[in-house]
C-alpha cells in the first residue's frame, strides 16, 4: 500500500503471561492505515481486535501483556518501542481513543466539563478557563446541545448515548491524527448506535481523521470504512477494500461472517450461522485456526498455517479459498 | 436534603434514647449501693433512709427513669457521689482535651494510613507493598497500652524528644495522638490500599491513561477521589472506636480528658459520672456518623441523601 501511511502495523505479536505459561493472543498482524482513511477491524469476540487496539495505545498492563514481535509505526516512529513518557505525549493528543463501555469509562466523581478539558490542559497547558470555550465548542461539535449546562453535569446524569458523545469529544479535543474506536456502539441502543455512527462518520470527514474502527458489526464497516481487515483467532485472515471483500470474500470465515449478517438474510429463512466457537488463545494448535469450523477444510489446513497472500484484488490467508 | 436531615436527627434521638435506657439499666447491675457510698461508713440508718428518699430510690423503676430522663433533657447529669459536685460541668470541662486528642489522632491516622495505602497499592506485590502491610499489621495488633508505654520510653524517656506527659502544649499532644492514631493508620492503609487497587481496575482509569496522563496524576486525580469515599464513611466510626481508646491513652499519658474521668469514676463506682460520660460519648459518636454521611455526597455525587 502507500508508503506515507499514518499507522503501519508490521508483524505484531502480543502475548500474555498467564498461570499456565505464556499465551499468544495476537499473532503476526500487519496492516496499513493512511492519514485520513478508515479501516475496519472485524471479527468475533475473543479474536484479538481489542487487544490489537489497546496495544497500539500501549494501554495493556505489562506484565502480563507483552509485545513479542513486530513494529507499530505511527507517523514513521516505532511506538511499540517507545517509553511510557513518550507514549503519554502521544495519547490523547495525536491518537484519541473511544471505548466500548460509555457507562463505566467516565469518572463518576468528576464533572464532564472537567474530564473533557483534561487533554487540553495536559497537552496544551491550558488553564481551566481557557479550556472551557474549547470544551463548549467540541460539545457542540459532537452534537450535545445546551453545552454550557452539560459541562457542569456528572456522568450519572447523562444517558449512554450522551456519555459516548462525551467520550468522543474527549478523544478529539486535541485534534488527533488518528482515532481508535473500540466497539463504540456495541453497548448502546440500536437507535443511538446509528446516531453515534453518523457522528463518527461526520467527524472523520470534517477533521480528516484516520479512523481505526474495531467492531463486529459488518454493517458499520460497510457504511464507514474504505478498507477492512477480518481477524480470526489472533490473525488477520482477509483484508482488502471493503466493497470488494463484501462482494467477493475469499476466506471461508469472511464468507460465513457475511452470510450470518442479518442484512443479507432472505425472508422466511433461518439466519445461517458459523457452527462452533473461536478457539481460545492457548488452545490454538498448528495449522489454520479456522479449520475445525471450516466447511471446506483440507488436510493441509490442519497442518500448515496459511500465509496472507494476494487473492484477486484483496488478500486472504487460506489454502482453499472461496471461488 | 432538609428532609433527610430531619429524618437523621430523629433517628439519632431514638438512638440516644436507647443509650439512656441501657446506661440507666446499667446502674442496677453495678454492685454498689449509692446510699452507702454517699453516706459513708459511720452513717446511721436514719441518714441512709433520708438519702434514699432524696435520690428517689424507693420509687418504682419507670418513675425513676422518667425523672432521670427529664433531668437529662435539661442537661442535668446528676451529682457525683465521689466529688459531691455536678456531673455536667465536670464532663464539659474534660471534653475539650479529649476532642483535641481525637482530632490529633484522626489527623495522625490519616496522614499515616492514606499515603501508605496509596503507595502500597501502586507497588502491589512488591517489597514496598509487603513491608507496608507488615507494618500495618503490627500497628493494628499492638495493644494501645503497650504502644503508649513504648513510645513514652523511646521518645520521652530515652531520647527526650517529647515530654513524658501533661497537657497544654503541642508537644504534649504528639505521643498520645500517635498512640491512638497508629492502629487506625494501619487500618486505613489497608482500607486505602484495597480501595485504590479496586478503583484502579475501572474503565475510567484506562480512559484517563488514554488521555496521556502520567500514572501519578491518574492515581491522585482519578483514583484518589473514588478510593477515598469508603474511607470517609469510616472516619465517622472512629469517634466511637476512639472513645474506648482514650480511656487507656489518657491514663498512660496523664491527659486530663473524659477518658481519665471515666477511669476514675469506674474505680470509685461513681455511677452518675459513668452515666454522664457514656451519654455524652454517645452524642459524639452519633454526631460523627452524621457528619461523615453528610460529607460523602460532596465527594461522590452518585451518593444521594435519602
Amino acid at each position: 500500500m502507500t508508503t506515507d501511511s499514518l499507522l503501519r502495523i508490521e508483524g505484531l505479536t502480543v502475548g500474555f503471561n498467564t498461570e499456565h505459561g505464556p499465551v499468544r493472543v495476537v499473532e503476526d498482524v500487519s496492516f496499513d492505515l493512511p492519514a485520513g482513511h478508515t479501516l475496519g477491524l472485524v471479527g468475533e469476540s475473543g479474536c484479538g481486535k481489542s487487544v490489537t487496539a489497546q496495544t497500539i495505545m500501549r494501554l495493556l498492563p505489562s506484565p502480563p501483556a507483552r509485545i513479542e514481535a513486530g513494529r507499530i509505526l505511527f507517523a514513521g516512529d516505532d511506538i511499540a518501542a517507545a517509553s511510557l513518557k513518550q507514549m503519554q505525549k502521544i495519547r490523547g493528543d495525536r491518537i484519541g481513543m473511544v471505548f466500548q463501555e460509555p457507562m463505566t469509562s467516565l469518572n463518576p466523581t468528576l464533572r464532564i466539563g472537567e474530564q473533557i478539558a483534561e487533554p487540553l490542559r495536559l497537552h496544551r497547558g491550558m488553564r481551566r478557563a481557557e479550556a472551557e470555550a474549547r470544551v463548549i465548542d467540541v460539545l457542540k461539535q459532537v452534537g450535545i446541545g445546551n453545552a454550557e449546562r452539560r459541562l457542569l453535569q456528572y456522568p450519572h446524569e447523562l444517558s449512554g448515548g450522551l456519555r459516548q458523545r462525551v467520550m468522543i469529544a474527549m478523544a478529539i479535543i486535541c485534534k488527533p491524527q488518528l482515532l481508535i474506536a473500540d466497539e463504540p456502539t456495541t453497548a448502546l441502543d440500536v437507535t443511538i448506535q446509528a446516531q453515534i455512527m453518523e457522528l463518527l462518520r461526520g467527524l472523520q470527514k470534517e477533521l480528516n481523521l484516520a479512523v481505526l474502527l474495531i467492531t463486529h458489526d459488518l454493517g458499520m464497516v460497510a457504511e464507514m470504512c474504505e478498507t477492512i481487515a477480518v481477524m480470526y483467532a489472533g490473525r488477520i485472515v482477509e483484508t482488502g477494500r471493503t466493497a470488494e471483500v463484501f462482494a467477493r470474500p475469499h476466506h471461508p470465515y469472511t464468507f460465513g461472517l457475511l452470510n450470518s449478517s442479518p442484512r443479507r438474510a432472505k425472508k422466511g429463512q433461518r439466519l445461517p450461522s458459523i457452527p462452533g466457537i473461536v478457539p481460545p488463545p492457548g488452545a490454538r494448535g498448528t495449522g489454520c485456526s479456522f479449520a475445525a469450523r471450516c466447511p471446506q477444510a483440507l488436510e493441509r489446513c490442519r497442518i500448515e498455517t496459511p500465509p496472507l497472500l494476494p487473492m484477486g484484488s484483496d488478500a486472504a490467508a487460506c489454502w482453499n479459498p472461496m471461488p | 436534603m432538609l428532609k433527610y436531615l430531619v429524618k437523621r436527627l430523629a433517628a439519632s434521638l431514638l438512638i440516644l434514647l436507647g443509650v439512656s435506657i441501657v446506661t440507666f439499666g446499667l446502674t442496677f447491675m453495678i454492685p454498689a449501693d449509692p446510699v452507702a457510698m454517699i453516706a459513708g461508713r459511720n452513717s446511721t440508718p436514719q441518714m441512709r433512709e433520708q438519702i434514699r428518699q432524696q435520690l428517689g430510690l424507693e420509687r418504682p423503676i419507670p418513675e425513676q427513669y422518667a425523672l432521670y430522663l427529664s433531668r437529662l433533657v435539661k442537661g442535668d447529669l446528676g451529682i457525683s457521689y465521689a466529688r459531691k459536685s455536678e456531673v455536667a460541668p465536670l464532663v464539659a470541662s474534660r471534653l475539650p482535651p479529649t476532642l483535641l486528642l481525637m482530632l490529633g489522632a484522626i489527623v495522625a491516622e490519616l496522614l499515616i494510613g492514606i499515603p501508605a495505602g496509596i503507595y502500597a497499592a501502586t507497588r502491589r506485590g512488591r517489597i514496598a507493598d509487603k513491608a507496608a502491610m507488615t507494618l500495618s499489621f503490627l500497628s493494628v495488633s499492638t495493644p494501645q497500652f503497650v504502644l503508649g508505654l513504648t513510645l513514652l520510653y523511646l521518645f520521652a524517656y530515652l531520647w527526650n524528644w517529647f515530654p513524658l506527659g501533661g497537657y497544654g502544649k503541642f508537644a504534649n499532644l504528639v505521643l498520645p495522638a500517635l498512640t491512638l492514631g497508629l492502629a487506625g493508620g494501619g487500618w486505613y492503609s489497608r482500607m486505602m490500599r484495597s480501595s485504590m487497587i479496586e478503583v484502579l481496575r475501572n474503565d475510567y482509569i484506562r480512559t484517563a491513561r488514554a488521555k496521556g496522563m502520567s500514572e501519578w496524576r491518574v492515581t491522585m486525580k482519578h483514583g484518589f477521589r473514588n478510593a477515598i469515599v469508603p474511607i470517609v464513611a469510616m472516619i465517622g466510626l472512629d469517634v466511637g472506636i476512639f472513645m474506648s481508646g482514650v480511656v487507656v491513652v489518657e491514663n498512660v499519658f496523664g491527659w486530663p480528658g473524659i477518658g481519665q474521668l471515666m477511669w476514675q469514676a469506674i474505680q470509685s463506682l461513681d455511677i452518675p459520672v459513668i452515666m454522664g460520660v457514656t451519654i455524652v460519648a454517645a452524642c459524639f459518636i452519633v454526631l460523627g456518623n452524621l457528619i461523615a454521611d453528610l460529607v460523602s455526597p460532596l465527594i461522590d455525587p452518585r451518593i444521594r441523601l435519602r
